[in-house]
């Protein structure tokens, strides 16, 4: 510190002078400043967005998962939970059950790295989950096939 | 007498209600102004049929939430004095409002009515006898809450006070000496006229480092950044850590209302109060239809300026918001409309005036100056907060002490010198 910076008063006015600054420039230019007002406006997604994640279905509308639990041991926040069942026509296995507990979701995207069959993805590019009870914030199979 | 009394209680109302006015203003101001300070937007959501008036709706939200909170007491707390300290800051900080010139003398047949609710001869000590009782509040909060960091918070407060006062008081002591007078309708009253030809006979020229030092012990004094140890929100804890609804609400008033008062004692004791700069009471009176035309002139032309920005704000609401608020920036243009049209009108038909509207008039106007001067002062009090940080506790003490009671001693000699000089 030299001589005036020690002497506060000098530099009180200049700081003062950046804040006024900003003052003035933010009441002219509304417009430009960063600000989304949120629920209104929405911020584009990069691409790659980790949003929810949906199950994949087959052509012929089956789905694609075919229970081999990668997903769920890759999972490091354990939110994922299966139960294998036999398909009808005797070929691979099934999930009949696939629960994804959304709220110890890390959004981390293992799940689709590890699943073979693409069969999981998280490209909803949805990301607005709030809801006001615990239990619809499991998603269930039938949720995450169809919407 | 009667008159007397009616006008005296008037004032008295006119006195309490003002601060009291300005704090849902500042509070609004110091949340939009911080926000700009710190390239936000800051608050806008609160809405009254669709006008949020850029967030002047959210300090009614904020009262009815206050209201509606619970309200503790922390069981070993002293009641009495806990529930006492919130309203006596609240109260205290009024009081230094009253004795404040609001107008020039007005003269009714023979009879001469000073515009401020208390008239005594020695106001400054009573200015000074009632911001020093601000202490009490808060030292009485941090003793009775039964908390450690609400004590120390109160002792913090207790200290920075009585070194502060004392800088502000002889602060005031160098005004009091150009003045003559100790009573601040004579000292508002003495700063008109010219200095050198151009300047308006303001204190604060011919005491500037007197107004430097006035001002940091007011900052001081109402415990706003940089010095706001006492209550220190943002991490040492204060005073009211155990307040809750209310009277946390009251003792959040009683700040933005000290901050009013001291900025209107700043403005009357160095910034001459309700002088209009360069032009007498006399010379106003006299020209009154003329000032009445400027007046609703100026008006006229504010409200046409506005409402030819909230032309620009409707196709950016419109296009943000499909709800009711879209329409609010015409909402807001029609009134500013209307208000111009209405002063353009009046502004065409005024030529002549009875000689007490003359005088009501010219008070409106004196009164509407001391009121922009302080909310002058109140700016430079959000914009000083929003820019410094606060001080550690030993510098504060450093710079009460080593730097400020000198200096003021100092400014004091030099002015008494000079006067002695001149007489
Ligand atoms: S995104 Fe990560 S945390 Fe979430 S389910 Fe997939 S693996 Fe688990
Ligand atoms: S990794 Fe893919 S196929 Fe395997 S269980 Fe998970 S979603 Fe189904």
């Amino acid at each position: 510190m030299n001589a005036p910076e020690r002497w506060y008063l000098i530099e009180v006015l200049r700081g003062m002078g950046v804040s006024l600054r900003h003052l003035v420039r933010n009441i002219f230019h509304q417009d430009e400043m960063p600000t989304l007002q949120y629920p209104e406006e929405k911020r584009i997604l990069p691409e790659r967005f980790r949003g929810r994640h949906r199950l994949m279905k087959r052509e012929d509308g089956t789905p694609r998962c075919t229970a081999c639990f990668c997903c769920q041991t890759a999972c490091p926040a354990d939110c994922i939970s299966i139960e294998a069942g036999e398909r009808e026509d005797g070929g691979e296995k099934v999930a009949v059950r696939f629960d994804i507990n959304i709220l110890r979701c890390v959004f981390c995207g293992f799940c689709v790295e590890a699943c073979p069959c693409d069969a999981i993805r998280m490209d909803t590019g949805k990301y607005e989950l709030a809801d006001d009870r615990r239990e619809k914030l499991i998603y269930d199979i039938d949720f995450l096939l169809n919407r | 007498m009667w008159v007397d009394v009616t006008v005296v209680a008037a004032l008295a109302f006119a006195a309490a209600l003002a601060p009291l006015m300005s704090i849902p203003l500042l509070v609004w101001a110091e949340r939009k102004m911080s926000a700009f300070i710190q390239d936000r937007t800051g608050p806008n959501r609160a809405e009254i049929l669709g006008l949020r008036l850029g967030g002047l709706v959210h300090p009614f939200a904020d009262v009815v939430k206050l209201i509606t909170k619970e309200d503790l007491t922390p069981e070993r707390a002293d009641r009495f004095y806990y529930t006492l300290a919130p309203f006596l800051a609240l109260f205290v900080s009024l009081l230094a409002f009253a004795i404040l010139p609001l107008a020039d003398t007005l003269h009714f047949g023979g009879r001469a009515l000073p515009m401020r609710a208390l008239t005594l001869n020695a106001g400054i000590l009573y200015i000074l006898a009632v911001t020093g009782f601000h202490v009490y509040a808060v030292v009485i909060a941090g003793w009775a809450s039964h908390n450690g960091y609400a004590l120390l918070g109160g002792l913090r407060s207790a200290a920075q006070m009585v070194s502060y006062e004392l800088a502000l008081g002889l602060s005031l002591v160098g005004v009091v000496l150009v003045a003559g007078t100790l009573d601040p309708g004579e000292i508002v009253a003495g700063q008109s006229g010219v200095l050198f030809g151009f300047l308006p006979r303001w204190n604060v020229f011919l005491q500037p480092v007197g107004f430097v030092l006035f001002l940091i012990a007011l900052f001081a004094e109402t415990n706003r950044n940089p010095f706001d140890l006492p209550e220190g929100e943002s991490e040492i804890i204060g005073f009211h850590v155990e307040y809750s609804s209310m009277r946390f609400a009251s003792f959040f008033m009683a700040e933005y209302a000290s901050m009013f008062t001291g900025s209107a004692v700043a403005a009357s004791l160095f910034f001459g109060g309700w002088q209009v700069p360069w032009i007498g009471t006399e010379a106003l009176r006299a020209n009154a239809p003329l000032v009445a035309r400027v007046a609703f002139g100026a008006l006229a032309a504010f409200c046409i300026v506005a409402a030819l920005i909230a032309q620009g704000y409707k196709g950016r609401l419109a296009r943000l918001y499909r709800d009711r608020r879209s329409r609010e920036a015409t909402v807001l243009q029609m009134i500013f409309l209307f208000t111009a049209a209405v002063s353009l009108i009046l502004l065409a038909f005024l030529s002549t005036l009875p000689p007490w509207g003359a005088q009501v008039l010219i008070a409106l106007v004196q009164g509407a100056f001391l009121l922009g001067k302080t909310l002058a002062f109140t700016f430079l009090f959000i914009w000083v907060r929003w820019t410094l940080p606060r001080f550690r506790y030993d510098q504060l003490m450093g710079l009460g002490w080593k730097s400020l009671v000198p200096l003021a001693l100092l400014n004091l000699a030099v002015t008494g010198i000079v006067l002695l000089w001149f007489d």
